[in-house]
């Protein structure tokens, strides 16, 4: 008994300690960036190792407001990310059920091409895409870069849904037919509220792919008008200085939209959700 | 209320594969009809093109006088329950019984009277806001009946409600669906593989093998009038007993089992049946019941026992005779593991099966 016990301990406190070690991992860079976000414009490159230094100031964060198209950048930030977010979600949801639950001409070679996609990096379709875009005459627009950033998350979040709805029983749809139901209603009040926990990944994974994206912005948005926030940020590096003050208050501000998505849809992130539907 | 009628239905998958193969059933108004049958039958696919869940290949089904073949199963006014419940669990007990009133815009009024009515028919009005995951089998069984009796359609129709359910709890729900019917008068079809929910449940039992219809008759008549070998084997627990043997004709008419250890005398009103069977092999069936542990002048039984089964109220006393196996059902009684004993046949209660087409001889 006192044997199983101290075992037991050890593996509990192991765990912990590992856990504590991955904490410190993935929190220390956060910090670091805070750190330098509060420091005065004279102690940028000060080796100190605490996180609120001597003389804390949120000058940057003001300068970042007065001084520079940061509120712009926010804007047309989320203006896409949001599109893109939206459109996959939609997209997303209503072809994985295609694909999951009937039988055409063409489905397995459709489902293979999108996973081939994914085999690409992005930068490799980025000059077809481009010349694609310019032909199309949506070069600097935001209609272009939603484009680009829709067709690459697109293929996994189709593939998400499809495996999601998989595992949704087909006879709570039959039930929904007898029950009166139509073909539309069966999917939009049966199946898709037992599907939220995709749905939730499904708009995660496109907030994210589009929300932190560098490479293809900066080819495409051309005008500093239309710039996101991944490029605002570049701007501030140049060929004699980085202003890090600046890059630091714009990192953590960047950030707080992501957090508050993951804080606001992790209740949504349990699965099992069909639990108690169907005996099986 | 309802009479459905199926007329040479048939189901074909692509690929050629035939589910099922010209099914003509005649279902009354008000009429309790279970389709039973071993899996793979055909029975449950019959169900769901009732229910407008499969398309018909061939024939015509009309409820109420109208074709139904190409009706939506939300306009075909029927109501299903699932074998695995297929509740909605997003929402709620009140919820899932409201959803298909809700959907055809009833009253607000009239949905919660409806509801809370069949809730308390079920026993089930303490659960109403609980979630399906909350609940035990026998509670969701109930709550999906429940969803189909608020809707008052035409026609029910139960596909294996109660296989999921343990031994007891498929009892108990057994005559609550029986009840149900009664108080209801309703039409109600329903599938199983389990032959004595059939027989305890069915005003008309039909039972389908391989997609074909075997015989549609009432419980009783297909316990003592099988018209196939099949039929005599798949009702009645434990099965009929089948014995491979041919007919002679020598003082009097006999049946003589092939292993040649087993010879029973053919009654006289029975004789004249079997007169075109001299000399052939056919199959005599004997239920277990009809096997009784005594010597007797008519037969010559004498079989070795292998194993003994204590029921309680009664015994089953498996035994080899020949190359036959034979289960007798009998009285607790004083009879061994390894006896050797004689037996005796009923054999006014006996069916004989014509070899070739297993048809019974008539």
């Amino acid at each position: 008994m006192n044997k199983s016990r101290t075992k037991k301990l050890i593996r509990v406190t192991f765990s912990y300690i590992i856990l504590i070690i991955f904490c410190i991992i993935s929190i220390y860079p956060v910090s670091q960036v805070l750190t330098v976000s509060l420091r005065p414009a004279d102690r940028l490159l000060s080796t100190s190792l605490e996180i609120i230094p001597d003389n804390a100031t949120i000058a940057n964060y003001i300068n970042l407001f007065v001084k520079t198209d940061f509120l712009r950048w926010m804007w047309n930030s989320l203006l896409i990310t949001a599109s893109v977010t939206l459109t996959g979600v939609i997209l997303a949801a209503t072809a994985g059920y295609g694909f999951s639950r009937y039988k055409f001409v063409g489905k397995k070679a459709a489902m293979q091409s999108m996973l081939v996609t994914q085999m690409f990096p992005a930068t490799m379709l980025l000059l077809p895409m481009y010349i694609m875009l310019v032909n199309l005459g949506l070069i600097n627009s935001y209609l272009g870069i939603m484009i680009m950033y829709s067709a690459t998350a697109l293929p996994f979040c189709v593939w998400q849904m499809k495996g999601f709805y998989d595992t949704i029983p087909s006879s709570l749809e039959e039930a929904g037919r007898i029950d009166g139901c139509s073909q539309f209603q069966t999917f939009y009040l049966i199946v898709l509220p037992l599907a939220a926990p995709a749905l939730v990944i499904t708009a995660l994974f496109s907030f994210m792919s589009s929300w932190t994206e560098y490479v293809v912005a900066a080819q495409i948005l051309q005008d500093t008008a239309m710039w996101t926030l991944p490029i605002g940020l570049k701007s501030f590096e140049s060929n004699m200085s980085t202003e890090w003050g600046l890059y630091g208050a714009a990192s953590m501000l960047v950030t707080v939209p992501v957090v508050v998505l993951f804080l606001v849809l992790s209740k949504y992130l349990v699965s099992g959700l069909t639990l108690g539907s169907v005996k099986g | 209320m309802a009479n459905v009628k199926l007329d040479t239905i048939k189901k074909e998958y692509e690929g050629g594969v035939v589910a099922v193969k010209g099914v003509s059933i005649e279902i009354q108004d008000k009429e309790f009809v279970v389709l039973v049958g071993p899996s793979g039958c055909g029975k449950s696919t019959t169900l769901r093109m009732i229910a407008g869940l499969e398309d018909i290949s061939s024939g015509t089904l009309t409820i109420d006088g109208k074709i139904m073949n190409d009706v939506p199963p939300k306009d075909r006014d029927i109501a299903m329950v699932f074998q695995n419940y297929a509740l909605y669990p997003h929402m709620s007990v009140y919820e899932n019984m409201a959803f298909g009133l809700k959907l055809r815009k009833f009253p607000k009024d009239e949905i919660d009277k409806r509801v809370r009515d069949a809730a308390k028919i079920l026993s089930i009005e303490e659960y109403l806001e609980r979630k399906p995951k909350a609940l035990s089998g026998g509670q969701r069984q109930r709550v999906a009946v429940g969803r189909a009796i608020v809707r008052k359609p035409k026609v029910f129709l139960f596909d294996e409600p109660l296989s999921n359910l343990d031994a007891k709890m498929r009892v108990q729900m057994r005559t609550e669906i029986s009840k149900l019917h009664q108080r209801l008068d309703a039409t109600m079809i329903y599938v199983t593989h389990d032959q004595t929910e059939a027989m305890t449940m069915g005003d008309r039992i039909v039972v389908m093998k391989d997609g074909n219809v075997m015989q549609i008759d009432t419980p009783l008549n297909l316990y003592n009038n099988p018209t196939n070998k099949f039929v005599a084997g798949f009702i009645g627990s434990p099965s009929m007993n089948f014995i491979d043997g041919t007919i002679f004709k020598e003082s009097g008419m006999k049946f003589i089992e092939k292993g040649t250890q087993l010879s029973v005398d053919i009654p006289k009103d029975k004789q004249k049946l079997l007169e075109s069977y001299i000399g052939k092999e056919i199959w005599l069936g004997i239920r277990p019941e009809h096997i009784f542990a005594e010597k007797s002048k008519s037969s010559r039984i004498s079989a070795y026992v292998e194993v003994v089964e204590p029921m309680g109220n009664e015994i089953f006393a498996y035994v080899t005779c020949g190359v036959a196996q034979l289960v007798a059902r009998m009285s607790p009684m004083d009879i061994h593991t390894g006896q050797k004993t004689d037996f005796t046949f009923d054999m006014s209660k006996a069916h004989f099966f014509d070899k070739t087409t297993e048809n019974v001889i008539r």
